[in-house]
């Protein structure tokens, strides 16, 4: 039913000429959860553990 | 406890006036300000007319937060603010004095220098009196929120742009609705609503914002 | 984890006391191997709420008769608009619960929220402006909405920048609450204000035509990012706060170790 909207891999990626604004929105969130991610592991390195929700 | 007020407004009233300089520089730094817009955007009357209400709101939105740092800072650093807060006067006179104090040392000068200014950006008499209605019923607010602001960095590092990055944001209604009066009075549109609105600001904060001050006071103070 | 040295909690005494089996977790340190518990099963969540969403987003919604495929951002924007300023809510009201109980916790929580918050804002913002781009032909558009999440960045920046600049946790966690409590008011008066001036001015505004199918699919669709929001939102505060509890409980016995007060900011 879904797929129905697009008619190949490079349609989905081309977002009918508007790519670079839909991806380069998903992308950036992307990028802020690995950011955001990261910096909790930073966090916990610091602290001198491993990983954050490891020691229970 | 109105009693206490007036004490407390006459006693910063009278530091205040050793001191005219600082009351000066808020409104030198306000003429300045204003002066500094036509520099950049070119002087073109209708343009300076047409932004006339904002750069003067913001100008002495800037001023009134230049001057926020005075409001407790003197009495934190000798040591008078602890005293106030263990003192016979209940918290909240005190800052409701002070603040007062505060607008009637920076809020109410400009507000009777605005019109001046006013006029070197064009703008008609209608526009001045509401330039002036708004700053009257606005600057107050300006004082009573910032004094919030002034409460919670109080001995903080970097107090000063701390504040204006607290307090800013909040002045934003004040800003839409005292600059959206003046130029619906350029425009010659009623804006009797605006000033309705400013007023219900001043109420609301009157009431709210001095409970708000001293709980950051005693968390500043503790 | 090792010893904990700190004063003991009013959450614990009080639960202990009352028998009120949750209120034990007012203390950092019950509170801490529960949230170690729980992230995982949000985190999952988080994952399946996300992976259905964007599946709705960009298969089962069709094109947009005006905007074409670019009206796929609202996907993103508006879950990520809702979250900022449920976030704030939820940050201010943790203040306030520490008010009123007195606990530590409270204030942990609130520094928790504070940076998805803002990551959130600045996501709205930032696919705002990719969505205003193609539509309205610049990068940044005045509207309300847009405007709004601005200042709420502000609001949470300064909540940041005033906890990072006082170095007594409980002060800076107590000051905090009244900043975000003092901002939460204010919020829903700063957007009447900017949608009042965004009227006056003719600004645009970003939204859609839709048909009324077009428009169900696309509310599941933003429903379920944020659900997908909210899931993620809720472990990565978990998992900060456990950070805090560790960073602080740790600042505790160092100071009775050396006798002496240190920041904690590394």
């Amino acid at each position: 039913m879904g797929a129905m909207n697009w008619g190949s891999v490079d349609a989905f990626l081309d977002m009918g000429g508007y790519g670079l604004f839909v991806w380069g929105s998903y992308g950036v969130a992307v990028l802020c959860v690995a950011i955001e991610l990261l910096a909790l592991k930073a966090r916990a390195r610091r602290l001198g553990a491993s990983a954050p929700g490891e020691a229970r | 406890m109105f009693a206490s007020i007036a004490g407390i407004i006459e006693r910063d009233l009278r530091l205040a006036f050793r001191r005219k300089g600082d009351v000066a520089q808020v409104l030198v730094f306000f003429v300045i300000v204003a002066s500094l817009f036509p520099l950049g955007t070119g002087a073109e009357p209708n343009q300076l007319r047409a932004m006339g209400p904002g750069v003067l709101w913001v100008a002495a939105l800037l001023a009134a937060l230049l001057s926020l740092g005075r409001l407790f800072a003197a009495d934190y650093a000798d040591g008078s603010l602890e005293q106030m807060l263990i003192g016979a006067h209940p918290l909240v006179a005190t800052v409701a004095g002070k603040t007062i104090a505060h607008w009637l040392t920076t809020g109410l000068p400009l507000t009777l220098l605005a019109p001046l200014i006013g006029l070197q950006y064009g703008l008609p008499g209608p526009a001045l009196g509401a330039l002036v209605a708004s700053l009257a019923l606005g600057t107050p607010v300006l004082s009573l929120i910032g004094a919030v602001g002034s409460a919670l960095t109080l001995g903080t590092r970097g107090a000063a742009v701390l504040l204006a990055l607290l307090v800013l944001p909040l002045y934003v209604p004040v800003l839409v609705f005292g600059a959206g009066a003046v130029g619906a009075a350029l425009a010659g549109l009623p804006h009797a609503a605006h000033l309705s609105l400013l007023g219900a600001f001043l109420a609301f904060s009157a009431v709210f914002a001095p409970w708000a001050t001293c709980a950051a006071l005693r968390i500043a103070l503790d | 984890m090792g010893q904990v040295l700190s004063t003991p909690d009013i959450g614990l005494a009080e639960g202990s006391a009352r028998g009120e089996w949750w209120l034990r977790y007012a203390a950092p340190q019950a509170f801490f191997p529960l949230a170690g518990r729980l992230i995982p099963y949000f985190a999952l969540l988080a994952v399946l709420f996300a992976l259905c969403g964007l599946y709705v987003g960009f298969f089962a919604a069709p094109t947009d008769f005006q905007q074409g495929e670019s009206y796929r951002i609202i996907f993103l924007h508006v879950p990520a608009a809702w979250m900022s300023m449920f976030l704030y809510v939820v940050m201010a009201l943790w203040g306030a619960a520490g008010f009123v109980l007195n606990t530590r916790l409270s204030g942990m929580m609130a520094s928790a929220i504070a940076p998805t918050g803002a990551m959130f804002t600045f996501l709205a913002l930032w696919s705002g402006a990719l969505w205003g781009k193609p539509t309205w032909g610049t990068w940044w558009v005045w509207d309300a909405r847009l405007t709004s999440e601005l200042i709420l960045l502000f609001l949470y920046v300064g909540f940041i920048a005033l906890k990072a600049s006082i170095d007594d946790p409980r002060r800076a966690d107590r000051a905090g609450a009244v900043l975000a409590l003092v901002g939460v008011i204010n919020v829903p008066i700063i957007y009447f204000s900017v949608q009042w001036w965004n009227t006056l001015h003719q600004g645009a505004s970003v939204s859609l035509t839709r048909s009324p199918q077009m428009a169900a699919t696309m509310l599941w669709g933003m429903l379920l990012m944020a659900a997908a929001a909210w899931m993620y939102s809720i472990a990565v505060c978990l998992a900060r706060v456990r950070l805090i509890i560790r960073e602080r409980e740790r600042e505790m016995a160092w100071m009775r170790e050396l006798g002496e007060s240190r920041t904690w900011a590394q």
